[in-house]
């Protein structure tokens, strides 16, 4: 693939002079470009989440009912629900590819903080997966009957949310890495940690609903982001570690 | 010298034999004590003016509440040790204390689902902290599943210690994320355990019930252990004379 062979090239150990040798900045920006043109590439996985998103949201109003005006009462927990299952969903694409072609070794023997390259693949995942998630959220709240008032609540919590469920994702993606068929396995060590962003966004989603001000549990949501940010790169790079060994 | 004790902890055989010679000394006493506590709570106690006898699961609740807790802390402490100081024998004390930490929350599970029959109504409210040991209770299968997922054992250990830490940092955050949820939508519960106007008649009891249950994880622990270390060890020469002696 010539993109790896693009990144191998700026990578120190590869023949390169030190003085030469990209910040790393750059190499996460080149780790970024790489995932998204590789993901682009393969769009049908891109579209797979969202795909389950939409369907996950249809089932409620067929098993439930079909009036707007009751399904607005649920349409926050409908909403939260599905984007963490659609995120889920996404994870298993993460580290995959990388690990069975060997560039994840590479990056592990690359001299750089694993941690920078990590987050750099987290953040591509996010922008690749969590993003179009936020993006829909809105759409499928008019579709649960959400006053359009309330979008804007949606979309902000969506966003700041699926940031959250990236950064745990890839700690259980690093984690099942040596794992054969780890779907189930994933879900049970991913979901009750991310019991916190379900609550403080579903409740944000409400408060939008409603009409009342839901700028705290914005707040919370983006600490859990922040926090995530700072430590969970660190369990993910020690997990990949472990399971190249 | 003073540290001779702790080296020796790396040897398989001297844990074997120590927690072999340690664990009657835990057994003994747990028995006696809790015993004790379930004569005391059970007959001796008064019956409280408000909840009768129901109040009586206490004695079986609590302890088992707060060993669920104490388990899991240990199991994350001793996963450190094992990942900072490749020490085996920690990730053995992870491994046996796993499925007894996660039994205790069942029991916590079960015990306050049924005293919530007679308080609440009905056997389960989502009560956060009942909620939260449901939590605690999908944190625990999920170590014990990642470890089951593994062939290396080694690798398993590693892993699992990794889940353990990250969990660890989470279990406050779940847990006041819960109480936050809750506090959204009921009043504060009406169970407060260890409150101080308890008389010593209830309390004495309770806080042997405590002291008991505490002795007799350790006692199971121990034994656990050597289990654990006789299979980790299977193919070294000291287990096969051990077992011939």
């Amino acid at each position: 693939m010539s993109d790896v062979n693009v990144l191998h090239a700026t990578l120190p150990g590869a023949g390169l002079e030190h003085s030469s040798a990209p910040s790393a900045l750059a190499v996460a920006r080149l780790m970024l470009e790489r995932d998204l043109r590789l993901a682009f590439r393969k769009s049908s996985q891109l579209v797979q989440p969202l795909a389950f998103f939409a369907m996950v949201t249809t089932l409620f109003p067929l098993a439930i009912t079909p009036e707007l005006s009751r399904l607005r009462h649920i349409a926050s927990g409908v909403l939260w629900a599905a984007a963490l299952l659609a995120s889920l969903l996404a994870l298993e694409f993460l580290f995959r590819d990388d690990a069975q072609d060997g560039t994840l070794e590479q990056y592990a023997l690359s001299g750089r903080a694993l941690t920078g390259l990590l987050s750099a693949k987290t953040a591509a995942h996010w922008l690749l997966t969590g993003l179009p998630l936020a993006l829909m959220a809105p759409l499928a709240g008019v579709a649960l009957g959400v006053p359009t008032g309330a979008l804007p609540g949606i979309l902000a919590s969506v966003t700041l949310g699926t940031v959250t469920m990236s950064l745990l994702g890839a700690v259980g993606a690093a984690l099942t890495l040596g794992v054969r068929r780890a779907g189930a396995l994933l879900s049970l060590l991913t979901l009750p940690l991310a019991i916190p962003v379900l609550i403080f966004g579903a409740h944000a989603t409400q408060l939008a609903i409603r009409g009342e001000p839901y700028g705290a549990s914005l707040t919370l949501l983006a600490a859990l982001a922040v926090f995530g940010m700072t430590l969970a790169p660190l369990a993910a790079a020690a997990a990949v570690r472990i399971n190249l060994e | 010298m003073a540290w001779t004790w702790f080296h020796r902890l790396a040897s398989p055989p001297h844990v074997y034999r120590t927690a072999g010679r340690l664990a009657p000394w835990f057994a003994w006493p747990a028995a006696i004590l809790i015993i004790a506590g379930l004569i005391g709570g059970l007959w001796l106690a008064p019956p409280d003016y408000q909840q009768g006898d129901a109040y009586r699961i206490m004695y079986v609740h609590a302890p088992s509440a707060w060993l669920s807790l104490m388990v899991y802390t240990l199991m994350a402490v001793a996963g450190g040790i094992g990942l900072i100081w490749r020490m085996k024998v920690a990730h053995a004390v992870a491994a046996a204390a796993a499925p007894i930490g996660a039994s205790f929350t069942f029991a916590t599970l079960v015990t306050g689902s049924l005293w919530g029959k007679p308080m609440w109504g009905t056997y389960w409210q989502w009560d956060p902290r009942l909620t939260s040991e449901l939590l605690l209770f999908f944190l625990y299968l999920g170590y014990m599943g990642l470890r089951a997922a593994f062939e290396d054992l080694q690798r398993a250990d590693r892993v699992s210690a990794v889940l353990a830490v990250v969990g660890v940092v989470n279990v406050p955050i779940i847990h006041y994320s819960v109480v936050w949820w809750n506090s959204l939508h009921q009043g504060p519960s009406v169970m407060y355990l260890g409150k101080p106007t308890m008389p010593p008649s209830m309390l004495v009891p309770l806080l042997i019930m405590f002291l008991g249950f505490t002795l007799f994880f350790a006692a199971v622990l121990l034994m656990r252990l050597r289990g654990e270390v006789l299979n980790r060890e299977r193919t070294a020469r000291w287990v096969t004379e051990e077992i011939s002696a």
